[in-house]
């Protein structure tokens, strides 16, 4: 049973490889972008994930860090790419650069401050919050103040950092490539694959140590983890640091796919979006958040492009739906044997089905016998539904 | 030889919001000893834990831990320095495994950088090992902790206690829940600790207690009402009193 599943695990593993790499070879520029924005947020959603499905801390303020690590790349994009003052300072009328855009002129300051700066702040908000002792739904709204205070700080400020209008990427250039340009926008594809799946690879080796353990402890009772001898506040600051410097190193990815930085990532819906793909995934399976993150916004993708200003609604329905019939998560839920129950309820419903069954049509007659075939050899290992080989031999002898 | 005080309570007070939960509270335990602490709800008998172990702090008095003083310091602090609790209501990981909840208490003094880095080493596998085999879980060590039976989570945070290595160990209604069976089992086991490490046992179930051949402290509206073997206390006046009533009112 177990080498079976290894070896299914095994061909889905290499199906996606295969899909990542032949991706760029097969669909257009613009749909690549969106599949490539959609792994970035993965890795955003690794964070979130370790934050609040392993520990229990409801961050609603990801956007943060997320904004941070995409401004980071931007402004330095912008300060290589033009001679003199990058061009939106014209317009303000803005004659000298302001004092925190100079580092952004080396490579290497940009590449350390793409997860350093988010890493430090979430840092230095995490320690603070968590040595006193503020947590469960103040922590989460302690976050999402904090979102709005860099909404407002950065959405005024035009002659600092272009306020509401942000900074666009496409036109810029990375080591003498312009970012828009096709094959530019492939290796930033391959790139986030790589860095979506070594990300996914530290997080899954933190949480196999002890260290996870600890996380799940922290979440189950914080105050018994003290009692034992450990101080949460160092766990908690750790991996709440760490959910930053994923979270930067997401929005870097981001931007240079998406063509903008923003503050309107700043707002709260983003950062709330980013709690339900995990929570569609499965929270406390890394796997899940990757998934859901992906699937989540490739899905919201192709729905705005269809109906615009519908997504809200959906992703409102999508969260009701998650939190009430699969809290677990769609990971969480086939873990637990999710797939194998519901065959088997559907089999016992179908047993009150058996008079109407003759009004149905052909196709959906069929259908159901090989749903009630398939529980049938499923309820045969089942302990717990015992009933279920009476009733599901009825139901074929129809 | 006199043995040395492993725990001093002098003239500790707490109140919450005017009411004294304790009053000027005196106590001492000897190394190795085993204690057991009774009084009627409200007596401040879990409050007097809550001071010893820094979930709260003290309005005025002292808590001397091996000479040292306890006052101020974070509860992981004291835990580390050889403080352990059992929780009334059993408290475990629930999402947790048994091994895992074990592997929890016997890490407690290795170093973060390790937890984050290695896997529990061979020695810890054995600890945990052991303190399976003491609580009868060695076949369900890989079932998730919360959906342990009432009985088996109280053992578990008994065993998770004792794979703390404390050298005060503070046991809050041990055998709350647990059938007869399970009382004496535990009562032994508690007995076959103290010696090598000193136990202050908290419970009503008079039997349990007696089982203990302890002494015994009543509490009573956050003092101490008497002390002595259990024969002495259970013929004492003062005590017959807080627990049945005046004695007047008994003869009317």
């Amino acid at each position: 049973m177990n080498l079976k599943n290894l070896k299914a695990k095994n061909y889905i593993w290499a199906i996606i490889s295969f899909l990542i790499i032949i991706m760029p070879f097969i669909v257009s520029v613009s749909r690549l972008k969106i599949l490539g924005k959609s792994l970035a947020l993965g890795i955003v959603a690794l964070g979130v994930d370790l934050s609040w499905g392993y520990t229990g801390l409801l961050s609603l303020g990801q956007g943060i860090f997320f904004t941070l690590g995409g401004y980071a790349i931007a402004m330095y994009l912008q300060l290589n790419s033009s001679i003199g003052l990058p061009n939106f300072f014209s317009l303000y009328d803005v004659k000298s650069l302001p004092f925190f855009w100079e580092p952004f002129r080396s490579t290497y300051f940009t590449f350390f401050a793409i997860w350093l700066i988010p890493g430090l702040l979430a840092f230095l908000l995490g320690y603070l919050v968590f040595r006193n002792r503020i947590k469960g739904v103040y922590f989460s709204i302690l976050t999402q103040a904090a979102l709005l205070v860099f909404y407002n700080g950065i959405n005024s400020q035009q002659k600092l950092i272009n306020g509401t209008n942000g900074l666009p990427t496409p036109n810029t250039k990375l080591f003498g490539y312009l970012v828009g340009d096709p094959t530019t926008q492939k290796f930033f594809f391959y790139i986030t694959a790589i860095l979506l799946l070594l990300s996914y690879l530290f997080c899954k080796w933190l949480v196999s140590k002890r260290f996870g353990r600890i996380l799940i402890a922290i979440r189950d009772d914080e105050a018994r983890v003290r009692f034992s001898g450990y101080n949460p506040v160092v766990y908690k600051t750790i991996i709440f640091t760490v959910a930053g410097i994923l979270a930067g190193i997401s929005g870097a990815l981001f931007t240079v796919q998406a063509d903008l930085i923003s503050p309107q990532y700043l707002l709260p819906p983003f950062s709330i979006e980013m709690v339900i793909w995990v929570a569609v995934g499965g929270r406390g399976t890394l796997i899940g958040a990757v998934f859901g993150a992906f699937f989540v916004r490739l899905f919201a993708s192709l729905v705005s492009s269809a109906v615009p200003g519908a997504w809200l609604f959906i992703q409102g329905g999508l969260f009701i739906l998650v939190v009430t019939v699969l809290p677990q998560g769609i990971v969480g839920w086939m873990n637990e044997n999710g797939p194998k129950t519901l065959l088997i309820d559907i089999s016992l419903k179908l047993d009150n089905f058996e008079k109407n069954f003759k009004l149905l049509p052909l196709p959906l007659k069929n259908l159901i016998k090989f749903l009630v075939k398939k529980s049938l050899t499923f309820s045969k290992k089942s302990i717990t539904y015992p009933k279920l080989d009476h009733a599901g031999k009825e139901e074929v002898e129809l | 030889m006199i043995k040395k005080n492993l725990l001093e309570l002098k003239n500790v007070s707490v109140s919450f919001e005017g009411f004294l939960a304790l009053n000027k509270l005196n106590i001492s335990l000897k190394k190795g000893e085993l204690r057991a602490i009774i009084g009627p709800n409200g007596a401040g008998k879990t409050t007097f834990l809550d001071v010893i172990t820094g979930k709260v702090k003290p309005n005025f008095g002292e808590v001397l831990f091996n000479g040292n003083s306890l006052i101020g310091k974070k509860e992981h602090k004291i835990a580390r320095v050889g403080v352990g609790r059992k929780f009334q209501s059993p408290r475990i990981f629930e999402n947790l495994t048994v091994e895992e909840n074990l592997e929890i208490s016997v890490s407690q003094s290795v170093s973060i950088l390790k937890i984050i880095t290695n896997q529990a080493t061979k020695e810890k596998k054995q600890e945990i090992e052991k303190l399976l085999n003491v609580i009868n879980l060695t076949n369900s060590s890989k079932t998730k902790a919360g959906s342990l039976s009432h009985g088996q989570k109280q053992w578990l945070e008994i065993a998770m206690l004792l794979g703390q290595k404390p050298s005060l160990m503070l046991v809050d209604e041990p055998v709350a829940g647990l059938t007869d069976e399970e009382t004496e089992l535990t009562a032994d086991l508690l007995k076959s600790l103290a010696g090598t490490n000193t136990v202050v046992v908290i419970d009503h179930d008079m039997e349990f207690i007696r089982r203990l051949e302890s002494d015994v402290t009543v509490l009573n509206q956050g003092k101490v009402l008497c002390e002595g073997k259990m024969e002495k206390i259970q013929n004492d006046p003062k005590v017959i009193e807080v627990y049945l009533g005046k004695q007047e009112d008994i003869r009317k």
